[in-house]
């Protein structure tokens, strides 16, 4: 195995202060290290296998499935307990050589076309392994129970473990190439399980909905990515954040901005910012751990993923720092607007989709202000406790056959487990001490306060710094809001379906209660003053990010978080707690301008079908057709009528030419035999003229001619 | 005597018959001019053997075979004539082209 | 040897009187008019080549001419013609018309030039050996029972073959059909006649 490895020298990582310019160096991993190729290529085998042979196998797939997650999740915990408690600094980069068109330039970077396929190995992959591979496993094994009976059972698990194969070829990444690969196949991955139960219409055009907005922002993403390669002369990460490490006056630093744009944009898409956000919410068609794992842990997080992985492009002042602002104003759109949204949903599934993009809002505003640590930290402890939360949605709309809260109510009586579990992944999202939610939003928050008074660039960008601080408070406000109505209307008040709901089975309850365990415990990683680990992990890349970490808490930032979380709390309560009988009733939040825009989704979605779509679909489409129709059509009837034409003469000349000059050689053959047939008279005297005649000729032949 | 007067003789009768079989149209006509061909070498052999003074009279013994031969030969076509006689009661042998394509 | 020379040897005489007239009654066969004639014209044309037999010494031949080619052959000839019911006398059509004749005595001259113009050519006017002596009869038995007995077996075998053959080919149908038309009975195989 070593001898196909590209690189494998073996150098030291320098000191991880961040700030400094380290060398970017590899280092010898180890056997684990080696290995970890099979972290994205087991999944995706086994999803091969699964379509094969799934429908044979015992369990119909699930087994293979949950025995590749399980397989991930195991090596994945091997791999970021490593990163987050070991010492060693790990940063491998494995490769194996697929081809090179062009030659190795000068200074040992590899050409511009080297294809390989490599996996890394450092704090940040690691930490997406181990997202990936533990909640993965859970929400497989909820999945077992949710999709039982289900019309497609071996197809949904096939796909989700090319789900997951694509995901973790995006994040072991490590040149931009393998990363759009990976990018593209969890978009298929997306576009199949939205579209799990095509039979209706609304589910397939969701499916449609969401590739096409991603595909849009894909343009970026290749863009930029092209931009980059071209200007460093190769597509590899560790060479990029080479040029990077080395200052500015590279080729890289005339485009980075627009590249940084361009990148920005592709991530957009993803990562559901405002305004292409609009796709994340219909993605709820598909099925509920779907849901889970892809549109709330995972698949979404991908946009975050690319800029943390490009943090060192993004944070040199010489690239692409300067356009961050941009990445800030749009977090902080993003946070803000769909939380609102979320405010008058009455599907559930809807109100966490909402919620989703409103808390990649806050990833992104993280990130957009400097703070890589705030902004990853963020997307792990919102893996758990976003995808608990789907889960316990999941339990519900199970038991009760309906995604509307207006038709349950009261389910805490009925389903204890999910209630719990439920409510402490909403406690953790709302960011109540000491759950993981409350770490990590307060890291963002103070990493927002940090770059008001820290930003490095002109005073215009601290101040945008402080209007997104002040927005991300008020963002607060708002989850808690909305959590706490969607807690109240599901399982307080009395149920409103007939019948009495069962608790979900155990297979299905269990992982929802792992998850609850990790929602509580895993901000506990990174309690400002006390731990460290996760920014130590997710500090072990090729270039430290040198970003802002907090040494003690934050207790300005703290203190204000909280109380806006427990007012909030304590609104909702007041509004949709008491009085069970006229609960649904109250939920009106008609403030007469405020709502009908909120229900419509700031018309956003009628923008882009207007202006957009309905264009395409009539006058150019039209047009196109025309232009077909009557151009190129035009050409191929005209070949059609040439060759017609051109058929004519050639039949002519087949029939009077060839077939008169075999007919010819018929007549003349029947005429020498005609001719040829006088002499067979059946006549002995005649044949014996011949005999004579011809002994004559010949004995006179020799005596005259011969000797 | 000289050899060349036997042998024009034979060739004479020879030419003739050849004339005879060409010529005639009845059947019994043709195979008397083949009896005329066959009596004009029987004169060739006799006359060679005793040109050249053979001691086994070969050429004499052949033409005994010749004889009986042409006896034989005669029997059987006159026995031929006969039957397409019989068939359609006329010995023409303008009429014997069944064999004709 | 001139012809002068020639004519002096009296047996050279003997000789033109004996073929002159086999030429004519030669000639007579394939241009008579009538069918009996040629018959007898044969006959004359046969004897005259007994009589040359005789002239040559070979006897035994000369007298088995006589027999069986005079005595059987034109005896079976003149029975033919009087069973093909040839019409006796003098008849115009027993040869072809002139665009026959023509042609076949063009070539039958010709074949005649060719041949006698080669013999002359090689033989010139060799002539027999002073003694020419008279074959005796034993001595030609002798020969063929010795040296020639395989042909002479084979000649009667011919002789036994051909004597069944014309009785075959020459007795009546066993059972006698009606015959619709000749080339029905030509075609349709007669029953049990081979």
């Amino acid at each position: 195995m070593n001898s196909l490895l590209a690189h494998a020298a073996p150098l030291l990582l320098a000191a991880e202060d961040g700030g400094e310019h380290a060398e970017t160096v590899l280092a010898d991993g180890g056997v684990l290290a080696s290995a970890a190729w099979l972290i994205p290529v087991v999944p995706m085998v086994m999803a091969f296998l699964i379509v094969f042979f799934g429908k044979r196998s015992p369990l119909k797939g699930w087994g293979m499935a949950v025995g590749a997650m399980g397989f991930v999740a195991l090596y994945g915990t091997v791999l970021f307990g490593q990163a987050l408690f070991g010492d060693s600094a790990v940063v491998y980069q494995g490769a194996v050589e697929i081809g090179d068109i062009g030659t190795t330039t000068a200074d040992g970077h590899a050409s511009l076309l080297h294809l390989e396929w490599g996996w890394l190995v450092d704090g940040l992959s690691s930490m997406m392994y181990f997202v990936v591979g533990v909640v993965g496993l859970f929400v497989f094994i909820y999945a077992k129970s949710y999709m039982k009976g289900d019309i497609r059972y071996t197809w949904f698990f096939a796909s989700f473990t090319l789900f997951a194969g694509g995901m973790l070829v995006l994040v072991s990444a490590p040149n931009l190439i393998q990363l759009i690969v990976g990018w593209e196949l969890v978009g298929v991955a997306s576009y199949l399980l939205i579209g799990h139960y095509w039979e209706d219409q609304e589910n397939s055009s969701a499916a449609i909905k969401a590739f096409l907005v991603n595909k849009v922002a894909d343009v970026g993403l290749f863009i930029g990515a092209i931009m980059i390669g071209l200007s460093v002369g190769s597509f590899r990460f560790s060479d990029i954040m080479e040029v990077v490490a080395g200052g500015g006056g590279t080729t890289l630093a005339t485009v980075a901005f627009w590249a940084g744009v361009a990148l920005f944009i592709g991530a957009m898409g993803k990562s559901a910012q405002f305004p292409l956000h609009v796709w994340l919410p219909d993605a709820m068609a598909g099925p509920t751990p779907v849901s889970a794992l892809m549109h709330a842990a995972t698949m979404v997080t991908a946009g975050v993923f690319l800029i943390g992985r490009m943090f060192p492009f993004y944070n040199s002042p010489e690239y692409a720092e300067e356009m961050r602002w941009i990445i800030v104003i749009i977090g902080s759109l993003t946070l803000f607007l769909p939380g609102l949204i979320a405010l008058v949903q009455d599907d559930i599934k809807k109100v966490l989709a909402y919620s989703t993009v409103s808390q990649l809002g806050y990833m992104m505003v993280a990130m957009g202000a400097g703070a890589y640590t705030a902004g990853l930290f963020h997307l792990f402890t919102h893996a758990f406790f976003k995808a608990l939360l789907f889960l316990g949605a999941g339990s519900v709309i199970h038991a009760v056959h309906s995604n509307n809260m207006s038709d349950m109510g009261g389910l805490r009586k009925y389903m204890p487990w999910t209630f719990w579990t439920f409510l402490i992944g909403s406690a953790s999202l709302a960011g109540i001490f000491p759950l993981a939610g409350f770490w990590s939003k307060d890291e963002i928050l103070a990493s927002l306060q940090y770059a008001g008074e820290n930003y490095p660039v002109e005073a215009g960008g601290a101040a945008l710094a402080n209007v997104a601080l002040v927005v991300a408070i008020v963002g607060a406000f708002v989850t808690a809001f909305y959590m706490t109505r969607a807690v109240s209307l599901t399982f307080f008040g009395s149920y409103k379906g007939h019948g009495e709901p069962l608790e979900s089975p155990k297979m299905m309850t269990v992982p929802l209660v792992a998850l609850a365990v990790g929602a509580v415990t895993a901000g506990w990683l990174n309690i400002p003053g006390v731990t460290s680990y996760f920014t130590d992990a997710v500090g072990k890349v090729l270039v430290p990010a040198g970003d802002h970490h907090a040494e003690a808490i934050n207790f300005a930032i703290a203190l204000s978080a909280s109380l806006v979380g427990l007012l909030a709390i304590g609104l909702g309560y007041l509004l949709w707690y008491p009085d069970k009988e006229t609960q649904q009733e109250r939920d009106t939040f008609r403030i007469p301008v405020l709502y009908p825009l909120l229900v419509n989704k700031y018309y956003i979605d009628d923008f882009y079908m207007d202006v957009i779509v309905r264009p395409i679909r009539g006058p150019i489409a039209r047009a196109t057709d025309w232009f077909n129709g009557h151009v190129i059509d035009a050409v191929v009837n005209g070949v059609g009528f040439g060759t017609k034409a051109l058929a004519k003469p050639i039949y002519a000349f087949d029939q009077r030419g060839l077939d008169g000059a075999i007919n010819a050689s018929a007549a003349g053959t029947a005429g020498t035999g005609t001719f040829l047939r006088m002499f067979q008279t059946g006549k002995v005297q005649q044949y014996a003229v011949m005999i004579f005649a011809g002994t004559v000729l010949l004995v006179a032949g020799l005596i005259i001619f011969g000797t | 005597m000289i050899i060349m007067q036997f042998l024009i003789l034979g060739a004479a009768l020879f030419s003739l018959g050849v004339y005879g079989v060409l010529t005639r149209r009845n059947a019994v006509l043709v195979l008397l001019s083949v009896e005329l061909m066959l009596a004009a070498v029987n004169i060739n052999f006799v006359a060679f053997d005793r040109f050249l003074g053979d001691e086994l009279a070969g050429g004499q013994v052949f033409a005994l075979f010749i004889i009986a031969i042409a006896a034989a030969e005669v029997g059987i076509g006159l026995a031929i004539i006969l039957l397409i006689y019989r068939n359609r009661h006329d010995a023409n042998v303008d009429d014997l082209d069944l064999m004709k394509l | 040897m001139t012809m002068s020379d020639w004519l002096s040897q009296p047996e050279n005489y003997v000789f033109l009187v004996i073929a002159l007239p086999m030429v004519f009654g030669a000639w007579r066969v394939v241009t008579t008019r009538n069918v009996v004639h040629a018959a007898l014209y044969l006959v004359l044309a046969l004897g005259g080549s007994a009589a040359l037999f005789l002239l040559l010494g070979a006897e035994f031949v000369a007298w088995t001419v006589v027999l069986v080619y005079i005595g059987a052959v034109v005896v079976l000839f003149l029975f033919g013609v009087m069973i093909t019911r040839a019409p006796l006398g003098r008849q115009d059509d027993l040869s072809h018309a002139a665009n026959v004749r023509i042609p076949a005595a063009a070539i039958s001259f010709a074949l005649f030039i060719i041949m006698g113009g080669s013999m002359l050519s090689y033989f010139g006017g060799e002539e027999f050996t002073a003694d020419v002596g008279i074959t005796r009869t034993a001595d030609i038995g002798f020969v063929i029972f010795d040296r020639f007995v395989i042909p002479f077996e084979v000649v009667s075998m011919v002789l036994l073959a051909a004597l069944i053959g014309g009785i075959v080919l020459a007795r009546k149908d066993p059972e006698p059909k009606e015959v619709e038309s000749v080339d029905a009975a030509l075609a349709a195989p007669e029953g049990g006649d081979a």
